[in-house]
């Protein structure tokens, strides 16, 4: 009995390896490659995915990860040729990163019509678990609703209770300029106007004048990446700050403070899920990444696809397979953990929470070389940082 | 006080001013354009990344050598305009007798390899450049607070352009360049060493985009892509002005950027387009562009 119950054990375990090994996933990672978002969701979302596959040591765990990227372009018609063709004939399992709101919303579409994943860390618009929200997608990193309810916030409580917008003129800029506007008149302040120039741009001047006349107490900039670099740089060039008119970059990543340099970037109050330098994990994947990315440290963005394929990855091995909704139904039941972002959860809508900061740009002898650039203002938790369930208007949750 | 369709007049003479800065941008780059295309024949594509050298090479000269923006100005073109003429002399010199269509795919080649180049070493988000003491701060000028590296700007540009014109319209250099382009043999017949000429020409060209682009690193981000982004503007700019006309594509640089500046008052979602808009109207009823010759 117990040689018949040793053997039935072993061809149990024998069939379980087998049909793990079974597991093939391939994960595409699209994003800008050679355009204004580049260096904050190009080549480095992609070290990060491999980084996750790694650490997550998937062949040992019976899952063979194959890992293929492209170019978007930022162009929505670019993103949803190429998300097509990888669902369909390339046998891409999950899509994940996409940043530029418009193709991520393109990609959100395809990825449910074709019942797909869709891993969502670079985009920004808080429609995707809004009024497009999706069983197949989770929205990991940020929103506009948790920019603007941390960076909006903040500044009326400073006292900028007069704003005026100077928004990319597509879906996230759009998206972000009503989220912080939602917030700017809940808070009892008020909106003078708005100007949405072309994306990319390269120069603003002709819009910060505008922002400059309005006497607009803050000047928000609903834009990113080279958009935000530019219009930072032409802004102190035009004496905005200096006039008394305060900044505010509602979106903000550390290259673009790299690339701005502190002199002009100091002050500058900004949200965001995730800085290298916040705790010893952090620093540790950080260094790594830094290794890997041309000594680029990681960008939020990049944090969450390593930390979004991680999640990803335990969610296959814990079901034993691969179909769509039932690794999409493990990862929402798994509470997350990972080194970057700690523990959080996976809401119905595809919301990820977890806790947003506040960060202050440090001045230039605070810092104590490149990459030392935030100081931590706040902590704002996971069920205070997004947008409540209920307000989102997601047909899911209905 | 007047209003013009609800626009205050403060506004709009900011606007352009404004319209007029961005404009000699324009200017200088149609104007290299114009001059190469003018002299040589050649649709020169990769002005947008000699522009883009023009800012990494006062970039390089600040952080590798310590060299200040004032040399960076006087330094840094002849240095872009000898990155040209190596180009020609290996390169684009050899196309002379083929269509227009190859020189321009070599030239946008050229282009894509030169920013692959610079994006593989120094990523898309561009390095900053301090603007020099003298250029920092502004002037209040009642309507607008005009900074003065903008100021600068439109100095340096009119000066550079209209030094331009002056020689080739008005100088005995000039003159054999502009024989040379209507008849090439008889100049040669004349003693003049031709391909030396055509060389020197598009060295001068090239020059005039890295003098844009030293203009350009205290202003816009120091970014592989800036020139890309650019140079789709400034070939419309000289084909409304005319190919190869040197004070068309001066005139016209500085007029689209007035109007251009007036779409970000009136509708500035339209700005981006606003050019290529006027580029068609143009070309339905002067094909040859407004200050061009017709063939």
């Amino acid at each position: 009995m117990k040689k018949m119950g040793f053997i039935l054990a072993s061809t149990a375990s024998l069939m379980m390896a087998g049909a793990a090994y079974a597991t093939d996933v391939k994960i595409g990672v699209l994003n800008d490659r050679s355009g204004i978002y580049a260096d904050i969701a190009g080549e480095g979302s992609v070290i990060a995915a491999q980084m996750a596959v790694e650490d997550f040591k998937a062949t040992d765990k019976g899952i063979n990860v194959s890992i293929v990227s492209a170019d978007h372009q930022n162009k929505p018609d670019v993103g949803s040729n190429i998300a097509r063709q990888w669902y369909d004939t390339e046998n891409v399992d999950v899509i994940a990163d996409v940043p530029t709101s418009s193709v991520a919303l393109a990609v959100n579409e395809i990825t449910k019509e074709k019942n797909k994943i869709f891993l969502a860390s670079g985009p920004a618009s808080s429609d995707i678990t809004g009024k497009a929200c999706s069983p197949n997608t989770v929205h990991w990193t940020y929103d506009t609703w948790a920019l603007a309810n941390g960076t909006g916030s903040a500044m009326v409580a400073q006292g900028g209770d007069t704003w005026f917008f100077v928004t990319a003129d597509y879906a996230f800029g759009h998206a972000l300029e009503r989220d912080t506007s939602a917030v700017v008149e809940a808070s009892g302040g008020k909106v003078l106007g708005a100007v949405r120039h072309p994306f990319p741009g390269q120069d603003f001047s002709s819009f910060l004048l505008q922002a400059q006349g309005s006497g607009a107490k803050v000047v928000g900039l609903a834009n990113a990446g080279g958009d935000t670099i530019n219009a930072v740089k032409q802004a102190s060039e035009f004496g905005i700050t200096q006039g008394g008119q305060a900044l505010a970059a509602l979106l903000m990543f550390i290259n673009d403070v790299h690339a701005l340099g502190l002199d002009v970037a100091q002050g500058l109050v900004l949200t965001s899920a995730f800085y290298w330098d916040m705790n010893d994990q952090t620093r540790e994947f950080s260094a790594r990444f830094q290794e890997r990315n041309s000594g680029q440290k990681p960008s939020m963005i990049e944090a969450g696809v390593y930390a979004s394929v991680l999640h990803y990855l335990k969610a296959v091995e814990a079901v034993g397979d691969k179909d769509a909704a039932k690794v999409m139904a493990k990862m929402k039941e798994m509470p997350t953990e990972d080194p970057l972002f700690g523990k959080g959860t996976i809401r119905a809508d595809g919301r990820k929470l977890h806790d947003m900061y506040l960060f202050r740009v440090k001045k230039p002898d605070q810092s104590k070389g490149p990459w030392d650039y935030f100081e931590t203002v706040a902590t704002i938790p996971a069920d205070k940082a997004f947008r409540p369930l209920a307000d989102g208007g997601c047909p899911l949750v209905k | 006080m007047f209003e013009l369709l609800g626009i205050p007049p403060q506004v709009l003479f900011g606007q352009l001013l404004l319209g007029l800065i961005n404009g000699s941008f324009y200017a200088v780059l149609s104007l290299g354009l114009a001059v190469i295309f003018g002299l040589l024949n050649i649709i020169n594509f990769t002005h947008g990344a000699q522009y883009m050298l023009g800012a990494f090479g006062a970039w390089m000269l600040l952080n590798y050598l310590g060299v200040g923006y004032w040399w960076a100005v006087f330094i840094v073109p002849p240095i872009v305009g000898v990155t040209g003429i190596v180009l020609e002399r290996v390169l684009i010199r050899r196309l002379y007798h083929l269509d227009h269509l190859y020189g321009l795919l070599l030239t946008f080649g050229l282009a894509l390899i030169i920013v692959g180049f610079f994006r593989q070493f120094f990523g898309v988000s561009g390095l900053p450049y301090p603007p020099p003491p003298l250029l920092t701060g502004g002037h209040n000028l009642g309507f607008m607070y005009l900074p003065n590296s903008r100021a600068w700007v439109i100095v340096a540009s009119l000066v550079v352009c209209l030094a331009t014109w002056f020689i080739i319209e008005k100088t005995r250099l000039g003159a054999y360049l502009r024989a040379a382009t209507e008849n090439p043999t008889m100049v040669g017949a004349f003693g003049i060493n031709v391909p030396l000429l055509v060389t020197l020409t598009y060295g001068f060209g090239v020059a005039l985009a890295g003098f844009a682009g030293v203009l350009a690193a205290p202003i816009y981000a120091v970014n592989p892509n800036m020139g890309a982004d650019l140079i789709i503007v400034v070939f419309a700019v000289v084909v409304i002005g005319g190919m190869g006309s040197i004070l068309g594509s001066i005139l016209t640089g500085f007029g689209l950027g007035l109007i251009e500046g007036l779409t970000r008052v009136f509708y500035p979602e339209g700005s981006a387009v606003v050019i290529f808009v006027i580029m068609a109207l143009v070309l339905l009823v002067k094909p040859a562009g407004l200050f061009g010759r017709s063939v």
